[in-house]
């Protein structure tokens, strides 16, 4: 059963049945006595928010057939295993683009939805949610319910950032963003500090729909938090950009090894230099390029080891002049192992999601090897600066937070908790509330 | 491949397969016996680009049905060039061995049925003079084995009807092909442990598009089966049934 793990493979979990759904119109009977249960995607996420030890899961990825494309109206209909690149593949060629994706393309929707996961044009779109006209939810009783914002409205916001709980999404009605073609117009900026990135995101958040940066999660002292802001738009056909012929900067993250950390330092340094070359700071890169960099190397989470590797995200407010991310970096980069960070400031459109993380702050995710109680430390030591000043982690991400941690930074979890349904579970979710009933 | 017949459209390979027909704008006609399954695959190869997707519903095992549908894909599309089996059922062996009447339901399903149906395509085809046979069989027709042969006896049944098939046809200008995928994840093995041989009925799919449109007769799918088949079928007997060999 090794197939079903998180992308951090870390925690491990031993599931005690995997049950594949195949069709949306006769979809599998939960038999209580297999509960609970949780729905898995493609695995994408790095903690245990998609695993259930001792439970059962149900594989979604089956469920991968399109329903309805209107090329027109730039609507998609789809089953909720259908993953990013299949959605891709279809709607590009045809003048649309998802109007909201994470790092890779190898999620599925119902995985997006139950994250209701961000982009780097969060400050533009908000998250995946926005977009989820409806969908149909099968619970284990077996009903079959139509969620939208007008039916079954509960159900609808709990399940958008819902962590798989509320039932199996069967599928999906989506909204498209039109795109003049498939190219990607990007800048990169140099930034000699968080509050300096922070600055140019908010300034470039007029100009580029898509604003994300790399930041140096080893430097300290007056190099603390050094980094490089990306900022594109979609290209016109012409591919030019702002009127510039754009220079052919080879991207590093297109290299393999930019995910893997050691190499990934390298990377870094080496875009770092070269954003200082006034004369390569523009591009012209496909979007593959852009958007899913670390796509092209199949598996390279394993490159961590057996013992796995952890994500942290949070979101902190930046009107400190980024002091809270300072501070969690000075503390991270002590530890010599949060050897790369991606930044990138949220905007403020809501989500209709009930527990949607994302919110307006700065988010920063890091990766870090499964090295030991000195990472864990120190990472309990950045929960204290999140809590403080009011922000929250990820649970797509997470692994190890403290369930009071998690309720600091999701103060509707309550209200969540009513809409779960009642054979559902998940390893994330009894880890975060054992210590509590939900009233 | 312009106008194909897939006869047992629900299964998982055959769609896979049907994928990537309708991506190059093909025109199908879908048959099975779930009307809301074939519903389902029809829409998903309507998005996908086929540039028409019609269904009939039909049970293989009432044969008689199967010459309404060869005769409606033909008046519809006005011929066929590709016509693709791959229905079948994959029964409990350990029941069978205690039931003469499972036993022959699977007979049934898996080569009576079929061989009714390779009779009939046979004919439309040889009439039409052009036009390919491709037939998912299995690497459990090439030796019987322990713990599957009820089925592996029916897929090898078909082997040797596709073999005299090809030579039949291919005066006609009629390609016959024999498809044998090893063990596929799909609702077929849902109750099977994975182990390391199994791919996926994306991939088991794609390998039976190429078989369709390529020029090889016999083809294994993945392609490393053809060594391991071949090394299986040199066991000599007395040794093999001392073997429990499973995938
Ligand atoms: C390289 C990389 C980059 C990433 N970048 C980003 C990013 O920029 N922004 C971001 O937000 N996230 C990002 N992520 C995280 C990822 O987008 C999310 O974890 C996403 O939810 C994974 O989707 P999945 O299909 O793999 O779902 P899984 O990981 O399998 O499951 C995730 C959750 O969805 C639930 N679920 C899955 N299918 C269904 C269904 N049919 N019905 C109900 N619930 C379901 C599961 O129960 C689980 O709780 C990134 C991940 C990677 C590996
Ligand atoms: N999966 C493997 O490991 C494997 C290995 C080698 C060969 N094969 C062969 O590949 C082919 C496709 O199987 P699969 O793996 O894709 O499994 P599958 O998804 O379960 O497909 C089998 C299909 O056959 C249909 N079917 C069975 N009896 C029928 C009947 N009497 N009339 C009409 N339709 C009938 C089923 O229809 P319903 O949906 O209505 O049940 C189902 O759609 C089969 O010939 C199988 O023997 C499979």
């Amino acid at each position: 059963m090794s197939r079903y793990e998180s992308w951090g493979r870390y925690p491990r979990a031993q599931q005690r049945r995997v049950l594949p759904a195949f069709w949306r119109g006769d979809p599998p009977a939960l038999d209580p006595a297999d509960a609970p249960y949780l729905p898995y995607g493609l695995g994408r996420s790095y903690g245990d928010c998609c695993l259930n030890a001792d439970g059962t899961l149900i594989d979604a990825r089956p469920l991968s057939r399109f329903i309805a494309f209107d090329a027109q109206a730039g609507r998609l209909t789809c089953e909720a295993g259908v993953s990013l690149a299949e959605i891709l593949n279809l709607i590009v060629p045809r003048g649309w683009f998802p109007p909201v994706t994470p790092g890779t393309k190898f999620i599925t929707v119902g995985g997006a939805i139950a994250n209701d996961v961000h982009g780097k044009n969060h400050h533009r779109a908000g998250t995946f949610g926005r977009y989820v006209r409806r969908f149909e939810l099968l619970r284990s009783d077996g009903r079959r319910l139509l969620c939208s914002p007008d039916e079954n409205a509960e159900l609808y916001a709990a399940t958008i950032g819902g962590l798989g709980l509320t039932g199996l999404i069967l599928w999906a009605e989506l909204e498209l963003k039109p795109i003049p073609g498939p190219q990607i117009e990007l800048e990169a900026v140099r930034c000699r500090s968080l509050a300096e990135f922070v600055d140019r995101s908010l300034e470039s958040d007029a100009s580029d729909e898509y604003t994300a940066g790399w930041i140096d999660g080893l430097s300290r002292g007056g190099r603390l938090g050094r980094g490089v802001l990306l900022r594109g738009n979609h290209a016109r056909g012409d591919g030019r950009w702002r009127g510039v012929k754009p220079s052919p900067l080879r991207l590093p993250f297109d290299a393999p090894g930019f995910a893997l950390n050691p190499l990934g330092v390298e990377a870094f340094n080496a875009l770092y230099y070269r954003v200082q070359q006034r004369k390569e700071r523009r591009a012209l890169a496909g979007y593959g390029a852009f958007f899913y960099p670390l796509d092209v190397v199949h598996n390279w989470n394993r490159a961590y080891g057996r013992r796995g590797f952890l994500q942290w995200q949070c979101v902190v407010p930046h009107d400190d002049g980024a002091r809270a991310a300072s501070a969690i970096l000075e503390r991270l980069g002590a530890t010599r192992r949060a050897w790369f960070v991606v930044g990138k400031v949220f905007g403020d459109l809501p989500s209709p999601g009930m527990l949607s993380f994302p919110r307006p702050g700065l988010t920063l995710a890091i990766d870090l090897p499964n090295d030991g109680p000195r990472v864990f430390e120190a990472l309990d030591a950045v929960d204290r600066i999140v809590l403080e000043v009011g922000g929250a982690l990820y649970p797509a991400k997470d692994a190890r937070m403290a369930p009071a941690t998690f309720r600091a930074g999701f103060p509707r979890w309550r209200e969540f908790a009513r809409q779960i349904d009642p054979a559902f579970s998940s390893s994330l979710w009894r880890r975060l509330t054992h210590d509590e009933a939900p009233a | 491949m312009k106008r194909v017949l897939i006869a047992g459209a629900t299964s998982a390979i055959a769609h896979a397969a049907a994928r990537r027909f309708a991506g190059e704008g093909a025109t199908l006609m879908l048959a099975a016996r779930d009307p809301d399954r074939l519903a389902a695959n029809a829409a998903d190869l309507c998005v996908l680009g086929a540039a028409r997707v019609e269904t009939f519903v039909i049970d293989f095992d009432e044969t008689p049905r199967q010459a309404e549908l060869l005769a409606a894909a033909e008046a519809d599309f006005g011929g066929l060039d590709l016509i693709l089996v791959a229905w079948g059922v994959l029964p409990d062996q350990a029941a069978c061995e205690g039931s003469v009447a499972l036993t022959l339901a699977a007979w049934q399903t898996n080569a009576t049925a079929t061989i009714a149906f390779l009779t009939r395509a046979a004919m439309l085809l040889e009439r039409q003079r052009q036009g390919t046979l491709a037939v998912i069989s299995s690497v459990a027709g090439d030796r019987g084995r322990r713990d599957n042969y009820v089925y592996g006896a029916a897929k090898a049944a078909i082997d040797a009807f596709l073999q005299g098939l090809r030579a039949r046809l291919h005066g006609a200008g009629v390609r016959v092909i024999t498809i044998k995928p090893g063990p596929t994840d799909t609702p077929m093995t849902a109750h099977r442990r994975k182990g390391p041989l199994f791919v996926s009925a994306e991939r088991a799919g794609d390998l039976v598009y190429r078989a369709a449109i390529g020029s090889r007769e016999v083809v294994y799918a993945p392609a490393w089966w053809r060594p391991i088949m071949l090394a299986i079928r040199l066991i000599p007997e007395g040794l093999m049934k001392r073997l429990n060999l499973s995938a």
